[in-house]
């Protein structure tokens, strides 16, 4: 749906604008997680535990991601338009498996004792770690629409629609970016 | 009164203005042609205010007469309330010998924490940023419309979901929640913990998280299009202060309901998942509850994060307004543009540090609030700039005192006395005698409340020419203004002897304490008071329907004589509201009483040697 109001003049275009402003927005509401968690781990009663060892895995899928849709991205600039739809898929996939290794975390952390209703400290992590799954799936809903266009729909690379896509790479490199910051403040904020 | 006329307008914006080809395409048609698309869906910036205004004035409405019902528990305890069973039904408790209605003291506490929720949340953060913003934003900016419309649309619609499921839970029969608008846990984290703490908190955790996505839908846009969108010429120091007030008022928003809508996650986890977030060593029934290592306190922090910004964010917006209007009908530009500028910058950064000062009674280290109370009362600088900057304005002016006007001079004398009330309750020493008590609620009420709401009647009777096409009844509104001057007054200022004297907020009935037996006059005089308040804005709500029909018609386009590039366009609004091009702006927003033209607009080329930035 071409809903937009453009106005030319304008360096940076005005969609890219409204979503790194959706971006701070999102930033804001881990920030506030994190406060929460540093207070709460400040007044006691906390229980220290390791991470599973997919959270590595998960944390290298995030990073494939990122560098899948950057070359994505050029291949759709340089109407390469297998490599496109190869990458598209690929992503798409990586992004899949991201989910499914989030899960198997879970799981792990649950067969050793370390559930949602225990202490805070698990709370806080199946908090965190699942808000930010929330999210990874609003841009899974955006690379599936990606696909729908790049498999069902004739090859369009129009500013328009680099555009677009450009909006869905942004919006992952920032949930990946997220999820490292995540995984690094958990890991060593104990 | 114009001195330059409609058709030297239109040729000006015509030959001078700035072509972005935007009636080349013909995307206007396609939501533009039914009723459904144009009135219901709309994406047009101008519906969408429209819709925000109606609304919120429902909503305020229905959070008004809530107010008069439970001032009539607090004023006339021993008074029947039979006569509203049919209203209010099981909630209202007839004794069968004496024939006595009474409201059951539950509902009394769920009227209180919906007044407060309908009021700041729907009313003064909806209604009043939404339909401002909204019809404002585009048009003082000379934009077409929003960054982008269909955003600004489901933020309405986001809005218009969250009223309906607050709503429906009014009609529960385990009564809407009843904890505080403020929901601290363990009063909405525990489903037991009152009949207002089940179904009726549930639905307003999810009628308020859809809230929070609906304002952020709002403020990505406002921020986006006041960036992106401003014609050519329109610099940031050549935008009008109702636009920095929009502008800010969008960053604070964007950066605080994120941070209430963490909190609502957390409380929805205590609530339905079993975690422990805000619960610990609490008794129900002398059984104690297994879930321990919580904080109530960490779900204050979260909320007051958000909610001392909010209250910026209702405020700024009326300031934003009030500083126009007042310029346009003073006809003098406004004093201190840039001071202007900077107070509002320097309230929205000061609003995020501040917090803490809703919770120096909490058990907060006495030692944090002392920078709490510094920074609290540093916030008193950059109000005052902004209440000297209006007075300035004032002073020597060809005043206009017609309802807008009325209303904005009202706004400041609000704001000066609940501000003063503000610097007591800034003390964390003096919070201890006073926090909790009548002084609170007459403080907020005033500074916040009354303000507010001043700051958006002034909006509506000065835009509503733009809005609608036609004049509000002045007759109609001179009543409706002195009525509720008089009457917010007698309100809110006996309530400060109440505080002072330590009579508590919240309280169902003060029948069994001796030490407040003497103002039960009082509160019969604020009660009468508080029904008159409410009649009053019946006049307004008359008026502003009256008027869409049969007011007075706008026979010019800039009626007021204003400089804004509002009232450029034309009289019937169309879809991307000017007709051909788009006005370029060659001046700052105030130039009025200059070289001897009485005002001149913004797209008005300089003469030779005129200053166009101030």
């Amino acid at each position: 749906m071409n809903t937009s109001i453009t106005n030319k003049r304008n360096k940076i275009h005005a969609q890219k604008f409204a979503l790194w402003a959706a971006m701070a927005s999102i930033g804001m509401m881990f920030a506030a997680f994190l406060s929460a968690y540093i207070v709460k781990q400040a007044s006691g009663n906390w229980l220290e535990f390791s991470m599973p060892t997919t959270f590595f895995v998960s944390t290298l899928l995030v990073i494939l991601v990122s560098v899948a849709l950057h070359f994505t991205g050029g291949y759709l600039k340089n109407s390469s338009v297998k490599n496109y739809k190869t990458g598209v898929i690929i992503s798409l996939i990586l992004a899949v498996l991201f989910i499914i290794s989030q899960y198997t975390s879970w799981n792990t952390l649950v067969e050793r004792g370390i559930d949602l209703k225990g202490n805070v400290s698990g709370s806080f992590l199946y908090l965190i770690t699942g808000i930010h799954v929330l999210h990874v799936l609003g841009g899974i809903v955006a690379l599936m629409i990606s696909a729908v266009y790049a498999f069902f729909f004739p090859f369009d690379n129009s500013a328009g629609k680099r555009q677009k896509f450009d909006l869905v790479v942004n919006y992952w490199h920032f949930v990946d970016g997220l999820w490292i910051v995540l995984f690094l403040f958990l890991m060593f904020y104990k | 009164m114009a001195n330059i006329t409609v058709h030297e307008d239109d040729v000006l914006i015509k030959d001078q203005g700035f072509d972005d080809h935007f009636h080349e395409h013909h995307h206007g048609d396609k939501y533009q042609t039914n009723f459904i698309f144009h009135y219901i869906f709309s994406m047009d910036h101008k519906i969408i205010a429209r819709q925000f205004l109606i609304t919120g004035m429902i909503w305020a409405i229905i959070g008004a007469a809530m107010s008069v019902i439970f001032r009539m528990q607090l004023g006339f305890p021993e008074e029947s309330l039979t006569w509203i069973k049919p209203l209010l039904g099981k909630w209202i408790e007839v004794d069968p010998t004496t024939g006595i209605g009474k409201l059951v003291p539950e509902f009394y506490y769920a009227l209180v924490t919906m007044h407060g929720t309908i009021i700041v949340f729907f009313v003064l953060t909806a209604g009043l940023s939404g339909t401002f913003s909204n019809l404002l934003i585009p048009l003082q900016l000379g934009a077409r419309d929003m960054a982008s419309p269909f955003l600004n649309m489901l933020s309405y619609w986001f809005f218009f979901l969250a009223g309906i499921i607050m709503f429906y839970s009014l009609f529960l029969s385990t009564g809407p929640f009843s904890g505080g608008w403020v929901a601290y846990p363990p009063l909405s984290a525990l489903p037991q913990a009152s009949s207002g703490s089940g179904t009726g908190m549930t639905l307003w955790l999810v009628s308020l998280t859809l809230f929070v996505v609906s304002v952020l839908l709002g403020g990505i846009n406002y921020i986006t299009t006041v960036l992106n969108l401003r014609t050519k010429g329109m610099t940031l120091w050549r935008m009008p202060l109702t636009i920095w007030a929009f502008f800010v008022t969008a960053i604070l928003g964007l950066l605080s309901f994120p941070v209430l809508a963490s909190g609502f996650f957390m409380l929805i986890f205590d609530r339905s998942l079993g975690t422990s977030f805000f619960l610990s060593e609490i008794f129900i029934e002398g059984q104690a509850l297994d879930r321990v290592g919580g904080s109530p306190i960490l779900f204050q922090h979260l909320f007051w994060f958000l909610g001392h910004p909010e209250v910026y964010i209702i405020i700024l917006p009326a300031m934003g307004l009030v500083s126009e209007v007042l310029s346009v009908h003073a006809r003098k530009p406004i004093f201190g543009y840039r001071a202007m500028v900077y107070s509002i910058m320097a309230i929205g950064f000061l609003s995020f540090i501040v917090w803490a000062h809703h919770m120096f009674m909490s058990g907060v280290n006495p030692f944090l609030s002392n920078f709490f109370v510094v920074f609290t009362l540093i916030i008193a600088v950059p109000s005052a700039v902004k209440v000297f900057n209006w007075i300035t304005t004032l002073y020597g002016g060809n005043l206009r005192l017609n309802t807008p006007m009325l209303f904005a001079i009202g706004f400041v004398s609000m704001f000066i006395s609940g501000g003063l009330t503000g610097i007591f309750l800034g003390n964390s020493a003096i919070d201890i005698q006073l926090h909790d008590t009548y002084f609170v609620v007459a403080h907020f009420h005033i500074v916040m409340g009354v303000a507010a709401f001043f700051g958006m009647f002034a909006g509506v009777y000065h835009w509503y020419p733009k809005m609608y096409g036609r004049f509000m009844n002045e007759t109609l509104g001179k009543i409706h203004f002195w009525g509720t001057m008089i009457s917010a007054y007698a309100i809110f200022w006996p309530m400060h002897y109440l505080g002072m004297a330590g009579v508590p907020r919240r309280y169902f009935s003060f029948e069994s304490f001796d030490a407040f037996r003497h103002f039960t006059d009082m509160n019969k005089f604020i009660t009468v008071f508080a029904i008159i308040a409410f009649a009053v804005q019946l006049v307004f709500v008359i008026n502003f329907f009256y008027s869409i029909w049969y007011g007075k018609k706008m026979k010019s386009k800039n009626p007021w004589g204003a400089t804004t590039l509002e009232w450029t366009t034309p009289i019937e609004p169309i879809h991307g509201n000017w007709p051909g091009n788009l006005p370029v702006v060659h001046r700052w927003p105030y130039d009025f009483s200059k070289d001897e033209r009485e005002f001149v607009q913004q797209h008005v080329p300089l003469r030779e040697g005129e200053v166009g930035d101030h």
